[in-house]
């Protein structure tokens, strides 16, 4: 089969691979029809998150077509159903599961002696990312095997489309998540930093539970154009400062909920020097990294008020203010996301027509043009926001 | 190769690489990787042998200068390595400036090692027009300008509009609460 596969930093390519076959009676075999390039996937095409291994198949974001199952599936799953495939893959049956906290399943990860080393104690088995949580192969491929099958996956009902699905699996309960973590009142100003792909979802899942405003941060025209068009109001941080802003649209009180959007890679420019220096420490592999936006959220936040960070965090953050986070008594709530523990929700919001998560592709293209994506989505060329492959 | 290698850690039942397809790295980005390789290789040298350069030059004196230059060149090779290799392939264009200043002081006729300045010269003038095409293509097929450019005014992701979006959370009774686990 054909795939998307990480031969090292900035190298992926459209491999032809062997196929996957059924290894545990809890396995399924799906044929994808479609998967997406997420944000995260660029801090594999940069080598930034460790444990990563050449020939490790891409892709955590993806759907299809069951077309076969294990023995211990038992009926949860048929050949021909449509799932959507979150990507944290989890037992059901652990106590993490059972607590409803999915990304921390204790079975999933076929690594899980790294992981514990690393982390302390063992994280959920991802696809397509790093061997610290389980190096399974990815969806940006013809065909994908899904461990724990009976348990992961999202049914796709008869009249919702690929489009409209395909984000169930991450992005969208990724941003659902950060907006749910917010605990949002009516009265609430949601400030989101980055208006990715994630910081979309973000923006509208705060519309969607009823933020009085929503700021959205960023400084590429066409991304701000789309925050603004899911009702957020806009700030270009290379034109003006983030902080006066924020601080002038909450009469000086700063937003009640912040969001980080963003993640580890903060863009660097001489505007703000912190980033530059920890650009430079990075490099120097002084510090894994970029925090600015975690810097920015805990300053300008309304004492008293939350931090959520769906934004993907990879090691060391250096010069995190603590100081301010614990005398304002901000409340800080992150993690991978606990897809299937939103999916019936959302699915639900697709259906009844609340929201059409496709509004976020910009490109949609077959996977052999995989690899071109990759630099046409990280340079933020052709206007590039979402791609979505087709294998 | 390395993809070859690494099936030893893999587990036995995950695809593993039969034919290598088209890369994300572009001729310009390979270019980059070479020029950075080289980098690092020559400001190793010039880090743990100046002597032999300001030997080989007729410059004796000079080590310090050298040194200097090494750890210079170096730092443009990490970067030239890395995600940032734009300003480390310009930050090569200086430096090569830097290395012909350098050189053409040495270029006297009282100098007995000059046929090795002017080749060395010679060499560094050759290095810059590569260095100077890699920075030039790498910039160009990395700029954000390629493409179109586009406004997304009309994504809102509401099919029923942002006011009926924003009754929702005022029609629920409150915030839906995380739902419980399945198990």
């Amino acid at each position: 089969m054909k795939a998307l596969v990480w031969h090292g930093k900035e190298d992926i390519r459209c491999d032809r691979v062997t196929d996957p076959e059924i290894e545990d009676p809890r396995d399924a075999i799906v044929k994808v029809t479609s998967c997406a390039i997420c944000g995260s996937d660029l801090h594999l095409f940069h080598n930034f998150i460790p444990a990563m291994l050449p020939g490790d198949i891409m892709g955590h974001e993806m759907m299809g077509e069951v077309v076969e199952v294990g023995s211990g599936v038992n009926g949860h799953l048929k050949k021909g159903d449509r799932v959507v495939v979150p990507f944290t893959i989890n037992c059901d049956e652990c106590e993490q599961c059972k607590r409803g906290n999915f990304s921390l399943c204790e079975r999933s990860n076929r690594r899980k002696e790294l992981s514990n080393k690393v982390f302390g104690h063992s994280l959920a088995g991802l696809f397509g990312y790093t061997h610290l949580t389980g190096g399974y192969p990815g969806g940006q491929a013809e065909y994908l095997r899904v461990p724990f099958a009976d348990a992961t996956h999202i049914k796709v009902p008869d009249g919702v489309s690929d489009e409209q699905a395909l984000f169930l699996g991450d992005i969208f309960p990724t941003g659902w998540q950060a907006a749910v973590y917010c605990d949002i009142e009516p009265t609430d100003t949601v400030a989101v930093w980055g208006c990715g792909p994630v910081g979309q979802m973000c923006i509208r899942s705060a519309i969607l539970l009823g933020a009085k405003q929503v700021v959205a941060i960023d400084r590429l025209a066409e991304r701000l154009s789309m925050a603004e068009a899911g009702g957020a109001i806009t700030i270009n941080f290379d034109s003006e400062s983030v902080i006066e802003r924020l601080n002038e649209l909450t009469q000086g009180k700063g937003p009640e909920k912040c969001i980080d959007a963003t993640g580890f890679e903060s863009h660097v420019t001489p505007q703000l020097p912190d980033t530059i220096l920890d650009r430079a420490k990075q490099i120097m592999m002084l510090e894994t990294d970029r925090p600015h936006v975690l810097r920015e959220m805990i300053y300008v936040c309304k004492p008293g008020g939350i931090i959520s960070i769906p934004g993907v965090y990879g090691g060391l953050s250096d010069k995190i203010p603590m100081g301010q986070l614990m005398n304002k008594g901000l409340t800080v709530r992150t993690g991978q996301t606990h897809v299937r523990r939103w999916t019936d929700d959302l699915m639900r919001r697709i259906q009844e027509g609340q929201i059409d998560p496709s509004f976020v592709i910009t490109h949609d293209v077959s996977l052999d043009q995989g690899p071109e994506m990759y630099t046409v989505f990280r340079d933020k060329q052709d206007s590039c926001v979402k791609v979505v492959l087709r294998p | 190769m390395l993809s070859y290698l690494s099936n030893v850690v893999r587990f036995e039942g995950d695809p593993k690489i039969v034919q290598s397809g088209p890369s994300s790295l572009r001729d310009p980005d390979r270019l980059a990787k070479c020029l950075g390789w080289f980098s690092l290789g020559l400001g190793l040298a010039e880090l743990i042998a100046p002597r032999r350069f300001t030997r080989a030059l007729g410059m004796e004196g000079h080590e310090t200068l050298v040194r200097a230059y090494g750890v210079r060149e170096m730092g443009a090779g990490v970067l030239t390595l890395s995600v940032d290799k734009q300003t480390g392939l310009w930050s090569r264009v200086g430096g090569d400036g830097l290395d012909v200043v350098t050189l053409l002081g040495g270029l006297r006729r009282d100098n007995p090692m000059q046929r090795n300045v002017a080749t060395a010269l010679v060499m560094v003038l050759g290095i810059a027009v590569l260095d100077l095409f890699a920075a030039q293509t790498t910039t160009a097929t990395h700029a954000r300008r390629r493409g179109q450019q586009r406004l997304y005014q009309d994504r809102s992701g509401f099919p029923k509009g942002i006011e009926a979006a924003k009754q929702i959370a005022k029609h629920a009774s409150q915030s839906p609460a995380p739902a419980p686990a399945k198990v």
